[in-house]
């Protein structure tokens, strides 16, 4: 996989299917509906030694850094590949914070020792990251920073609160977008350090833990400064949106086959109720929009990588989709299943949940609409307008 | 698979037609001869019969070249020769004589052809049809009513279902032939849709012959040979153009751009979302080209056809609302025997009444549905009230 350029889009490669193989296999190994329920029940809601074991045995939680930076110097695709299985189990652990934002952070990052520090042991999973940097919509918002960043020195110290950081719970390294004397910059602050004060909130979906940050005079070091953290945290944000996209079609195609299985085996009125033709369209609805979902996940991957497109345009393409669709697919499945989908028993309320959690990270799908409406509604001519009859 | 080599094989033969043919200078039938003759009409047929017997996915590299060279696109000019008579004769035609005289001229596009399918009392049921077909002697004498049947009066030759066998069960009695539209027994006539025009048309069969050289597959295996053209013809409806904001959504984009002064952010928001729905399409298609290897279309083609077509209907009835009363007018109801699919480029309110047919023709949405739920998904059949019996028990009305 060393710095390979993935030629072919929508083609995956044999050592990608290779790769997607293994990682099936270890969330199955590792993260059955049984491990899952026991996990997000405990503390820290992931199984740690799973978690190193992810990123030192498999290593598939840097799968895009390059080799430089101590990663493998795989692509955008591989990462994605690997993010999509283990959203198809809802795998416990900082997916999120760690893979889909912290770690494209640290990479967008200039190089420099805090960047060094940071990125090995969080592609080894010894160590996971959370991301406080106050997005709207999936796009970085300067303005809509909370948190003050002051200088003594060499040394900075930030103030300040973030609320809802996915992952931060749990985190050793916080990335902290704050406001210093030259503008906003992005800090690396160590979860233990004195002056943060970490306040667990109980999340819809338990699986995906979030935590308020108060920072008071807490110790930070300077990772990137006003002169590139915008695009930095711009990158991070992109590539969040992309994986998470992807986390959402490794979901939604574990549903669909859940749910037609459930529908060739459950019988009523004396015949399998997919059968009945009402069953089956909406079976037929959520294959449509999981094709779709995937078709648009894949695409912004692979444009990510190779510049075939706008990455925030693909992005929001991707997102828009995907967020409806895992969704739709997965209140689907509580009503295709009847009265078991809506049991606590059941796994369906699992991924409901994630869905619903999912849609409203990095933007929700209206709000990604509306960036498809000024990039391309915006810059559309009228001149090709069909003629209209008057009469 | 496809391979560099074979890639390149095909983008040389297309470089060679058009260095040699140049589409802008030569007659458009010259240059899809020379297209058929250099193997590039369907590059998955077998040399000799306009293909080079490489992987379908390689088609797309031919077509890029000849068109972006001025070249037509050869589906607009005879779209059931191309999209559904050539997979099945190739697949079924009785000897290479008959493939390679009925392949070059409709690759020329010299013959038009058309299928002679459905019937008022067979619709999504296909397999209940009733027209007939005797056998005598080393022809078959056809009698019955086909309907739906477009470019009928243009087609030099017709796909033709026909029940050979009322006594089997539906779909074991039928057989498949060509038919010749120039036999007296052949009557065309115009069929006027609600946009006032007739695109489509009736055929009547009255004591038409067909030779039973122009039988495709055997006897009562019609319709086995009937699901090759049928699932080419989902999957070369639902293959649309590769470019992002072309085709039909480009119309109500066009139209939004044309008209700030009607912009509403509920309709900028429904527009949006049939963009979206259009992009996400032209995605799926772009992916499943990428991952087409060798061999025909699948079920998965039902998708294409299921989405575009209920795109089509939303993206005109937004135009439509968005126009508001200014869109309740129209044109001209006066009948007019149609070129190809006029109604495609008429006026707005034209193409919106089109539009209703595009959920039917092909196959309606609820079929897709179950196509896509019983192949793709792999769902239980729903029951039926004609499993096993013969054709002729069968009530029909």
């Amino acid at each position: 996989m060393a710095d390979q350029q993935d030629a072919r889009p929508f083609v995956f490669t044999e050592e990608q299917r290779e790769l997607r193989t293994a990682v099936r296999k270890f969330a199955a190994d590792n993260a059955d509906e049984q491990a899952v329920r026991r996990l997000m029940e405990s503390d820290p809601g992931f199984d740690t030694k799973a978690w190193t074991r992810l990123g030192s045995e498999l290593g598939v939680l840097g799968l895009s850094v390059p080799e430089e930076q101590g990663g493998v110097g795989g692509t955008l695709v591989d990462q994605a590949v690997a993010v999509e299985e283990l959203g198809a189990t809802l795998y416990p652990g900082p997916v999120f914070g760690t893979v889909a934002l912290a770690i494209p952070a640290l990479v967008a990052a200039s190089d420099g020792p805090v960047r060094s520090e940071l990125l090995g042991p969080l592609v080894e999973g010894t160590r996971t990251a959370a991301v406080a940097v106050a997005d709207r919509a999936g796009a970085f918002d300067p303005a809509a920073v909370t948190v003050q960043a002051a200088r003594a020195g060499d040394d900075w110290t930030l103030s300040g609160t973030v609320e809802r950081v996915v992952d931060a719970a749990a985190a050793d390294d916080l990335l902290v977008a704050a406001t210093g004397p030259d503008g906003v910059a992005l800090f690396a602050v160590d979860a233990t350090a004195g002056g943060v004060e970490r306040t667990p909130l109980t999340t819809l979906d338990l699986t995906r833990r979030q935590a308020t940050l108060r920072f008071a005079d807490a110790p930070a070091r300077l990772l990137a400064g006003p002169d590139e953290a915008e695009r930095v945290i711009g990158h991070a944000l992109v590539v969040g949106s992309v994986l998470l996209a992807v986390e959402q079609v490794g979901a939604s195609q574990h549903l669909l086959d859940l749910t037609v299985e459930y529908a060739k085996g459950r019988l009523q009125f004396g015949r399998p109720i997919g059968s009945f033709q009402a069953v089956k369209h909406r079976l037929a609805d959520m294959l449509v929009d999981l094709e779709h979902a995937r078709s648009a996940a894949y695409h912004a991957v692979w444009a990510l990588g190779d510049g075939s497109d706008d990455p925030a345009l693909a992005a929001s393409i991707a997102q828009a989709t995907c967020s409806e669709a895992f969704a739709r697919i997965a209140a689907d499945t509580i009503q295709l299943h009847g009265g078991i989908g809506f049991t606590w028993e059941y796994q369906a309320q699992l991924y409901y949940k994630r869905a619903i959690t999912d849609a409203a990270l990095l933007g929700s799908a209206e709000q990604h609409r509306a960036r498809i409406a000024r990039l391309v509604l915006d810059t559309a001519s009228g001149e090709a307008a069909p003629a209209v009859a008057t009469g | 698979m496809n391979t560099a080599a074979d890639s390149s094989r095909v983008a040389d033969a297309a470089r060679k037609v058009v260095q040699e043919h140049d589409p802008t200078r030569v007659p458009t039938r010259e240059f899809l001869a020379a297209c058929f003759d250099a193997g590039l009409s369907w590059v998955h047929f077998p040399e000799g019969l306009g293909g080079l017997g490489v992987s379908r996915g390689l088609q797309s590299v031919a077509d890029g070249i000849l068109q972006d060279a001025g070249g037509p696109v050869p589906f607009a000019l005879n779209p059931i020769g191309y999209g559904m008579a050539a997979p099945t004769l190739r697949e079924h035609a009785r000897t290479d004589e008959l493939k390679r005289a009925w392949l070059r001229p409709l690759a020329t596009t010299e013959n038009i052809w058309c299928q002679l399918f459905s019937e008022p009392g067979a619709g999504s049921d296909l397999a209940g049809l009733a027209t007939s077909a005797v056998r005598d002697g080393d022809e078959w004498v056809v009698n019955g009513q086909k309907v739906w049947t477009s470019l009928a009066h243009r087609a030099r030759w017709a796909l033709l279902l026909a029940r050979t066998d009322p006594d089997a069960p539906k779909h074991k009695g039928l057989t498949y032939f060509v038919v010749d539209m120039q036999d007296p027994g052949v009557e065309t006539r115009p069929l006027r849709q609600m946009t006032g025009q007739a695109e489509f048309n009736e055929v009547y069969l009255n004591d038409a012959r067909v030779p039973d050289a122009h039988r495709l597959g055997e006897v009562g295996d019609g319709w086995r040979v009937a699901m090759t053209t049928l699932m080419n013809e989902r999957s070369s409806i639902g293959a649309s153009g590769s470019r992002r904001g072309t085709g039909t959504i480009a119309d109500a984009v066009s139209l939004w751009a044309s008209r700030p002064d009607l912009h509403t952010p509920v309709l900028e928001d429904r527009l949006t979302r049939l963009w979206l729905r259009a992009e996400a399409q032209r995605l799926t298609s772009e992916r499943s080209r990428a991952a087409a290897t060798v061999g025909g279309p699948g079920p998965e083609g039902s998708v294409g056809k299921l989405v575009g077509a209920e795109l089509n209907q939303q993206v005109y009835e937004f135009c439509m609302d968005l126009l508001g009363p200014e869109g309740i007018l129209y044109d001209d109801y006066t009948m007019r025997d149609m070129e190809r699919t006029d109604d495609w480029r008429g006026p707005l309110q034209q193409r919106f009444l089109r539009s209703r047919a595009n959920t039917i023709e092909g196959g309606t949405s609820e079929v897709l549905r179950n196509i896509l739920g019983e192949r793709v998904l792999g769902l239980p059949g729903d029951l039926r009230a004609d499993a096993g019996k013969p054709w002729k028990e069968i009530p029909r009305g």
